[in-house]
């Protein structure tokens, strides 16, 4: 028997393998004509392209983009990263809410997070150290978008947006810097709170308005959170939203050099 | 001169190599004119055809010039001998022959009518010129090379994404985050700093008086100068070596930023006092119990 390459025998194993699952109504109702998931999808120019434009892609992707802008070495899919990233980080934000209450009970909470729920410390850290990537790859991106002039007409208002989203993505790793209620966590926000408070003619009210009182307490703690978990988030993706929107509007990746 | 596609100069190659029996390849040099253009194609059909005249020996100059000439042009070249006789052809074809058999009318006007359509068949058409079709409206943008999004743009992005996501697991599987004891107002860490991306700012705070370096550098240079920079840098140009100045601008506040924070996070212990950190250790809690094996 001739050797067959590996893609060979993955051709071989798959074809035919669940057709009559794939070719049921159930399949069917589920995955539009082109998707790569239907019984009879072959690889040809026009499936390619209804995988992109018969799918909830489309609001993301366009069919076709330019050549250059595929290179890994182009983008560094740092954008990509980003986006990513601020998945990753609502999916276990959203799990850590479960076991966390903005409370005196903070502290014990996230104790009780990392000794008795199981993948309770990994989730953190991931949470953690997520965010701190975050913060790297949007600075970075933003670095790859300058030194590749991508700021420049058309595309100069999605620049603004994203240095919007930068200081967005700033804010909401500020104010969960405080939610683990320990000594790094009060003295980082006191800290850059005050650096708040130099704003001349409104420093004292800035600061009152983020601590909720004179320093940092519980009810900054519940401030701090709300901010955290739901109002930054909300404002970020609208922010996204657009930020997404004009990159296609304003004739995709930019370039080439 | 009008740029003629490559796919249309060889579909007109195609039809002329067709209409004069040359090869493509000849008819695609002849109208790139690389090589002398095929017009002697004609000469020899007319040439056999009028061979029965040349044996009359009679008026070789009007015998001469159809042969050069197209077709419409010989129906009109023999009209100051001839003219009444192609007319009268048809009717004078089978009686009058014989009266004027000494010219060489009858064979002439016979043959040349049939003679007349062929070439005009055979040499229908040439290329004059190629008119792109075009909007009305001038497009703003030339077409680009493109490639599919799917595969070769959401594969790698695909990738590339199950890496990040495998990097942040095993990050988080050995750096434990840090959890200190809890909050408590009362008791002031000695030195207090900020998250690290606020370090370089809190570096900068020990420099400059904090209505400079607390507002205007985070709020005027940060956030309004940022989002100014397309609106301030009106230079066109793309490529690296046409943008020297942005690009260096760029690099010095990624070097002046760069050094502030390393220098907040690394070098700064109790009282903001300069530390070295292979000496005295690290003074920022954020990179506490990093390694966590188990």
């Amino acid at each position: 028997m001739a050797k067959l390459t590996l893609k060979e025998r993955f051709k071989k194993v798959s074809a035919g393998s669940g057709d009559a699952a794939r070719a049921s109504k159930f399949a069917t109702s589920i995955f539009r004509p082109g998707s790569p998931f239907r019984k009879g999808y072959s690889d040809s120019p026009r499936n390619r392209s209804y995988v992109v434009m018969n799918n909830v892609l489309y609001h993301l992707h366009p069919v076709k983009v330019k050549r250059h802008g595929v290179r890994l070495s182009y983008t560094l899919c740092l954008g990509g990263m980003s986006f990513f990233l601020f998945i990753v980080l609502t999916i276990t934000g959203i799990w850590l809410m479960f076991y966390f209450r903005p409370t005196e009970m903070a502290y014990a909470d996230i104790q009780a997070l990392q000794t008795s729920v199981a993948f309770g410390s990994l989730v953190r850290n991931m949470h953690r150290w997520g965010a701190h990537l975050m913060v790297l790859v949007v600075f970075l991106h933003m670095s790859r978008v300058f030194y590749h002039g991508a700021y420049k007409a058309p595309r100069e208002f999605n620049w603004v947006i994203g240095v919007i989203l930068l200081f967005l993505t700033l804010f909401l790793s500020f104010t969960g810097y405080l939610l683990p209620w320990d000594q790094l966590a009060i003295w980082a926000v006191t800290v850059g709170g005050n650096m708040a408070s130099y704003t001349p003619v409104f420093g004292a009210q800035i600061k009152f308005g983020l601590f909720a009182g004179l320093e940092a307490t519980t009810a900054t703690l519940l401030r701090f959170y709300v901010l955290h978990v739901l109002f930054f988030p909300f404002i970020i993706v609208i922010f996204m939203a657009i930020h997404f929107w004009r990159v296609r509007k304003d004739g995709g990746i930019s370039g080439p050099l | 001169m009008v740029d003629i596609p490559e796919h249309l100069l060889l579909r007109s190659a195609e039809a002329r190599a067709k209409a004069l029996g040359i090869t493509v390849e000849q008819a695609l040099a002849e109208m790139k004119g690389e090589s002398a253009p095929t017009v002697v194609d004609d000469k020899p059909e007319v040439i056999e055809v009028d061979l029965p005249t040349p044996v009359e020996a009679e008026a070789p100059a009007p015998v001469e010039t159809p042969k050069v000439e197209a077709a419409p042009a010989k129906a009109e070249a023999p009209a100051p001998v001839e003219t009444p006789k192609v007319e009268e052809a048809p009717a004078k074809a089978e009686a009058p022959a014989p009266a004027k058999a000494a010219t060489p009318a009858p064979p002439k006007a016979d043959t040349p009518e049939e003679v007349d359509f062929a070439p005009e068949v055979k040499v229908t058409q040439r290329l004059l010129t190629v008119v792109k079709a075009k909007p009305i409206q001038k497009a703003a943008s030339e077409p680009v090379d493109k490639v599919n999004t799917w595969p070769h743009l959401m594969l790698p992005e695909f990738i590339s994404l199950m890496a990040m996501m495998a990097f942040l697991i095993l990050l988080s599987a050995i750096l434990q985050a840090p959890l200190l004891e809890e909050a408590n107002p009362n008791i002031t860490p000695n030195p207090a700093k900020a998250p690290w991306y606020f370090l370089g700012l809190q570096e900068a705070l020990s420099y400059w008086d904090p209505q400079i370096a607390g507002v205007m550098i985070p709020l005027v240079i940060g956030l309004i100068g940022f989002a100014a920079i397309p609106y301030i840098d009106r230079n066109k140009e793309n490529n690296p070596s046409k943008r020297k100045y942005a690009i260096m601008m760029y690099t010095f506040f990624l070097a002046g930023a760069g050094t502030l924070t390393i220098i907040g996070v690394l070098f700064r212990g109790p009282g903001w006092n300069w530390t070295y950190p292979w000496i005295d250790g690290i003074w920022f809690d954020d990179l506490l119990d990093w390694i966590y094996f188990e």
